[in-house]
């Protein structure tokens, strides 16, 4: 009796996306982060891009796939803002990276997982965000609130869930 | 060799992507020595295309919850408005007899600053902008406008509010443009303290404030004095407000210098409209042609002799042995009479200080001996 084994997560669990899901849904999330701060000030400090990066990258379980996921929502982040454009597309290119490499090595369908993933990634971010600001750009006088990218974490985190698990219909298994 | 890409495959392709990333960043950052061009034409058509693909999601959006809000609204205020209706004419009426006194003082403020050759720049032009989106990021404070190019407007163009200045336009697009608000970090305004006089230069800080780093300690500033623009960055006219000092304390990262924290006069997060200052002018061409008429007529003249001449005055310097209300200044007025200007008396016995015996200063000359 021939026994097949499986090597890792990946062959375990691995998802696709319609192609229209894949691209409709992170525009959707980018355009709520440029439209909702206008109305609602204080949702500037939500990261929707984020939330579709790691999203995406857990959901396909391939790093090269999660990059330039991460590196496309980025970047067109950047295009929306007027920084110069690679500063989110380098941070969240990392993150895409890095939630694939973490989606092959634990069960991210459990909640407590990703409610550490979003988190850990959302504080990540931060911590990116200042070393391309003031090591790669030397942007004088630029500052890190640490209490303010908690807040930012714990609250990106509470609209990821429900959100992850909305999204988890769009999931195909392959 | 073949085995240690397919090893790392994943790992070089993510360095592949940063690298790409980090030149990329090299490139803008190198070219952005300008900063009335911030992007190369590359960048800026990335932008563009980005933008041309989400303003029209925001302005529906935008359309759609104007109309929401403007519906309800308006149910809420009709239950008021009659009351508020007879309030508002009685403060425009009010203000209408304001403005008359107003507008005599301004002209009068122009033409003696015409005539000191002190010129400055009022928003002669505006166009009404509505915001629709933004950057989405609180590490760009950049606002999204429904006008562009084909409305006339420009690159570097302020951008103003009844209450105060907002920021300035960024990249224009045909039909769209980006605001960078005055409290991004990248943004930065000549302003004048109001009362001290005190130029300086007022920049956005990482989170969001406005503040002045360039002044040294000076007990003359305090907070709660206003800052207006000072016009000197050739952005903003003069005189536009920008807020009030909020706090003052030494920079501790650029001693001496103090780091004073200006609280902006309108809440910059709470935009919906404002008003691009697409045209200014040194004076109307009204005002213009009458002081040239003014300084033809007497090239020598006097600023303070052009405001006295608004004064009311106890002679008619054009004919000096007429009185100016054609009255004798030797009879008293009646005792019912409105015109009580006082009068000097003619003296008993007349001497070289009694009031009109000394001849007119321009006959005089300096250090000639006495007649």
């Amino acid at each position: 009796m021939s026994s097949r084994s499986y090597t890792s997560r990946s062959e375990f669990e691995q998802y696709t996306f319609n192609p229209f899901v894949a691209i409709l849904v992170p525009f959707t999330l980018i355009l709520l982060q440029a439209y909702l701060p206008h109305i609602f000030p204080r949702l500037m400090i939500l990261d929707l891009p984020l939330i579709a990066v790691i999203f995406f990258a857990v959901g396909r379980r391939n790093p090269i796939l999660g990059a330039l996921t991460g590196a496309s929502i980025g970047l067109f982040q950047d295009l929306l803002t007027g920084q110069p454009i690679g500063i989110n597309g380098m941070a969240k290119t990392i993150i895409g990276y890095a939630a694939s490499s973490i989606g092959l090595q634990v069960d991210v369908e459990n909640i407590t997982t990703r409610i550490l993933m979003n988190f850990g990634f959302s504080m990540l971010q931060s911590a990116l965000l200042y070393l391309i600001q003031h090591y790669l750009l030397a942007v004088p006088g630029y500052k890190i609130l640490w209490l303010h990218e908690l807040y930012r974490a714990i609250f990106n985190t509470l609209v990821a869930i429900p959100l992850f698990l909305l999204l988890d219909r769009t999931k195909r298994r392959e | 060799m073949e085995s240690f890409f397919s090893r790392f495959k994943n790992a070089l392709v993510l360095i592949a992507i940063l690298l790409a990333q980090t030149i990329a960043l090299a490139t803008q950052i190198n070219r952005a020595a300008d900063p009335s061009r911030p992007d190369g034409p590359r960048v800026r058509l990335l932008r563009l295309w980005a933008i041309a693909l989400i303003s029209p999601f925001e302005r529906l959006s935008n359309g759609s919850g104007h109309g929401i809000r403007a519906a309800w609204a308006n149910y809420i205020d009709l239950r008021h408005v009659r009351q508020q209706n007879r309030d508002l004419q009685k403060q425009l009426d009010d203000l209408r007899v304001q403005r008359a006194a107003f507008a005599e003082d301004a002209l009068e403020g122009q033409r003696l600053r015409t005539l000191l050759e002190f010129r400055q720049n009022y928003a002669a032009a505006t166009v009404a902008a509505q915001i629709i989106g933004s950057s989405g990021s609180d590490q760009s404070r950049l606002l999204i406008l429904d006008k562009g190019a084909n409305q006339g407007l420009k690159s570097d163009m302020a951008v103003i509010t009844p209450t105060g200045i907002v920021g300035k336009l960024r990249d224009v697009f045909p039909n769209t443009s980006q605001l960078l608000l005055i409290s991004d970090q990248t943004a930065g305004a000549g302003v004048i303290l109001g009362s001290t006089r005190i130029h300086a230069i007022l920049h956005g800080s990482p989170v969001g404030r406005i503040q002045i780093t360039n002044l040294t300690p000076d007990s003359r500033i305090k907070p709660g004095e206003t800052v207006l623009t000072s016009g000197g960055d050739g952005v903003f006219p003069r005189g536009l407000p920008v807020g009030v000092i909020e706090s003052i304390i030494l920079d501790p990262e650029h001693q001496p210098y103090t780091l004073i924290t200006v609280k902006p006069a309108l809440d910059l997060n709470q935009l919906d409209e404002v008003l691009v200052v697409t045209g200014t002018a040194a004076l109307d061409a009204f005002t213009l042609a009458q002081e040239q008429q003014d300084l033809a007529a007497d090239p020598l003249a006097h600023a303070a002799d052009i405001s006295a001449g608004k004064l009311p005055g106890i002679h008619d310097d054009k004919d000096p042995a007429k009185p100016a209300d054609g009255t004798d200044p030797s009879i008293p007025p009646p005792e019912n009479s409105t015109n009580l200007t006082p009068k000097p008396k003619p003296a008993l016995h007349p001497d070289r200080y009694s009031p009109g015996s000394a001849p007119p200063a321009t006959d005089l000359t300096p250090g000639a001996p006495k007649q």
